[in-house]
């Protein structure tokens, strides 16, 4: 097994090759405007790091979201042509789950939410059993509007970090942003255990920003 | 006629507005033109919605690339590169098809070239009608562009000469046909309508045309007010509209102040040749008006055909070709989506080797792309 994971749904470009037993090389970047440029070099970067060609690769792990980034079509589309190219499955899983894993990988136990930057001062988050179970569909809410379901419970990720007043109890000493090597040996213990992924659609959790044009306006002066 | 293999075999990838193209081409030879549009989920709208356009460019993407394959019945492995549209159009649609061109380019091993959509507009005349004439006096006229281009090296010279400075021609069009509740997009419906009336009928303003005026920009912004103003005021007196008339007056200002001001280049420059692209270039009147003015004028005047003219895959790998062919640089890894990419840069080559390939710092232009593409970062 040779996995190639990456995830674009969060400021973080981020790029992983994983031989089902450990991630073998890794190279995660934080900048929220530079998705498409920074992908590509990432991939080439890692696989070179590794001594590997991309024909080795049998699966393709990529984080569909929730991301509220031009960013986030960024990864899904490189997956997706990956796969396509090198004829092997695409395996899509929630960006919150990859960091759910991280922060179990850390050593975080119990129940959590994770919540991320969804910008417009929205969160995206899901709530957790524990590092592998996720217990709600990942939704987008403001921080004020959940606090009451929140609260008290333990909290990662840059969304929890951006907004202690609704997450009263952030852990900032854990990963914060998005891992693709916590993605893919999240997703390598799926293909061991027979666990199951998403469909390989993104998550963008908000209808498109489009508007009917108001009714034709008068230009003649009344 | 033998296949003829020593020519350049590119795949084309455009994805700057509403249509996902992928377009195969060898040399001047077109073996496959797919394309997906997303044109009637816009159609509710009145006009292009970038995030709508940028979804369902996600979709389409994969899907397209395997049909264009299929279509031209060529396999990748022989492709001699990737050329995607880097700009200029919708940030956040441009960035799908050029993310998934350097995926396709780098899991095959070929060359990516990302190239200017408008350069692209005028290279596709060459599937058409052969090697463009060097220079070529080109008028690109769509939804999204107004142009006059003086093109001494297609991969390498495109000179502006005039635009418009307000409205595109095609926009015109989508405006008025919402006024007369057409619906949308509005070119065809306008054409339609207008072979039907009088375009003489009504004499709405040409735009730009006076004498102190800049000689090849366009502005169709007036011309769109005068033409409400009108209707408007025959609605007020209780009389009835007559369609025909207002689309064929309408479309007669547009095409007039185009033609002259596209011909008026030619002679300015010494240019025998006129090549029109863009959506707007399959308007039977624009055809027709500019036929006969270029005639008059000794100017040999080029249009693809109407499917060519709008917004296809074809067209971005007609101008990979001549990059391959004329052994233009390919793009970096890094290569950028530019929703603002200059007409002037053809294409966007890579720093360094000139290859490109595994350079994965630095920065191709000084202009700030950065700022187009935050402005609506969230979801376009
Ligand atoms: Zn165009």
């Amino acid at each position: 097994m040779l996995l190639l994971a990456l995830d674009t749904a969060t400021p973080a470009v981020t790029v992983a090759l994983h031989d089902g037993d450990s991630v073998v090389a890794e190279s995660s970047q934080v900048d929220a405007r530079r998705h498409g440029e920074l992908l590509l070099p990432a991939v080439d970067r890692v696989l070179a790091e590794a001594g590997r060609k991309l024909d080795a690769v049998t699966g393709i792990v990529v984080g569909v979201g929730p991301g509220p980034y031009t960013g986030l079509r960024v990864g899904i589309v490189t997956a997706a042509t990956f796969a396509a190219v090198l004829d092997v499955p695409v395996h899509s899983l929630c960006t919150l789950d990859g960091i759910a894993y991280a922060a179990g990988l850390a050593g975080l136990e119990g129940e959590f939410v994770v919540a991320t930057d969804a910008r417009r001062k929205e969160v995206y988050w899901a709530r957790y059993a524990d590092a592998r179970t996720r217990v709600t569909e990942p939704a987008v809410d403001r921080p004020a509007e959940l606090a009451e379901r929140v609260a008290g419970l333990t909290a990662v990720g840059a969304g929890a970090v951006l907004y202690p007043d609704a997450f009263t109890d952030v852990r900032a000493d854990l990963p914060q942003h998005q891992s693709a090597g916590a993605l893919a040996a999240l997703a390598a213990e799926k293909l061991r255990t027979g666990g199951e992924f998403l469909p390989g659609q993104p998550l963008y959790l908000r209808r498109p920003d489009a508007q009917v044009p108001a009714n034709y306006k008068v230009v003649t002066p009344q | 006629m033998a296949r003829r293999t020593d020519e350049p075999l590119v795949l084309g990838i455009e994805t700057s507005c509403d249509e996902t193209g992928v377009g195969i081409v060898r040399g001047h030879t077109l073996l496959a033109d797919a394309v997906a549009s997303s044109v009637d989920e816009h159609a509710r709208f009145g006009g292009v919605v970038p995030e709508v356009a940028s979804r369902a460019h996600l979709e389409a993407m994969v899907p397209t690339i395997q049909r264009a394959l299929k279509d031209a019945g060529v396999s990748a492995k022989d492709l001699d590169g990737i050329a995607v549209t880097a700009g200029p159009g919708l940030a956040g649609a441009l960035l799908v098809g050029v993310s998934a061109a350097k995926a396709y380019a780098y899991a095959l091993g070929k060359p990516l070239y990302g190239v200017n959509h408008l350069a692209s507009h005028i290279c596709v005349d060459q599937l058409e009608h052969g090697a463009l004439p060097e220079p070529t006096m080109a008028l690109l006229v769509s939804g999204g562009h107004s142009s006059l281009l003086l093109a001494p090296d297609i991969t390498a010279d495109v000179r502006p000469l005039g635009s418009t400075i307000d409205d595109a021609a095609g926009e015109a069009f989508d405006k008025i046909a919402r006024v007369l509740n057409l619906g949308f997009p509005g070119g065809p419906v306008i054409d339609r309508y207008a072979r039907e009336g009088d375009p003489d009928a009504i004499r709405f303003p040409r735009g730009l045309t006076g004498p102190r005026d800049p000689i090849y920009d366009f502005s169709f912004s007036g011309l769109k007010t005068a033409v409400a103003r009108w209707i408007e005021a025959k609605r007020a007196a209780g009389e009835n509209v007559p369609v025909a008339d207002v689309a064929a007056s309408f479309q007669e200002a547009v095409v007039d102040v185009l033609t002259r001001k596209a011909v008026r280049a030619c002679k300015d420059h010494g240019v025998d040749h006129l090549m029109i692209g863009g959506g707007v270039a399959a308007n039977t009147r624009l055809r027709a008006m500019a036929e006969r003015r270029c005639e008059d004028a000794g100017i040999t005047l080029r249009v693809p055909r109407p499917k060519l003219c709008t917004d296809n895959g074809a067209m971005v790998a007609a101008l990979g070709a001549e990059m391959v062919a004329r052994g233009r640089a390919s793009s970096s890894w890094d290569l950028s989506a530019d929703s603002s990419l200059p007409v002037t840069e053809s294409h966007v080559p890579g720093h360094g080797d000139g290859h490109g390939h595994g350079h994965g710092h630095g920065h191709g232009h000084d202009h700030d792309h950065f700022h187009e593409l935050s402005k609506d970062n969230l979801y376009s």
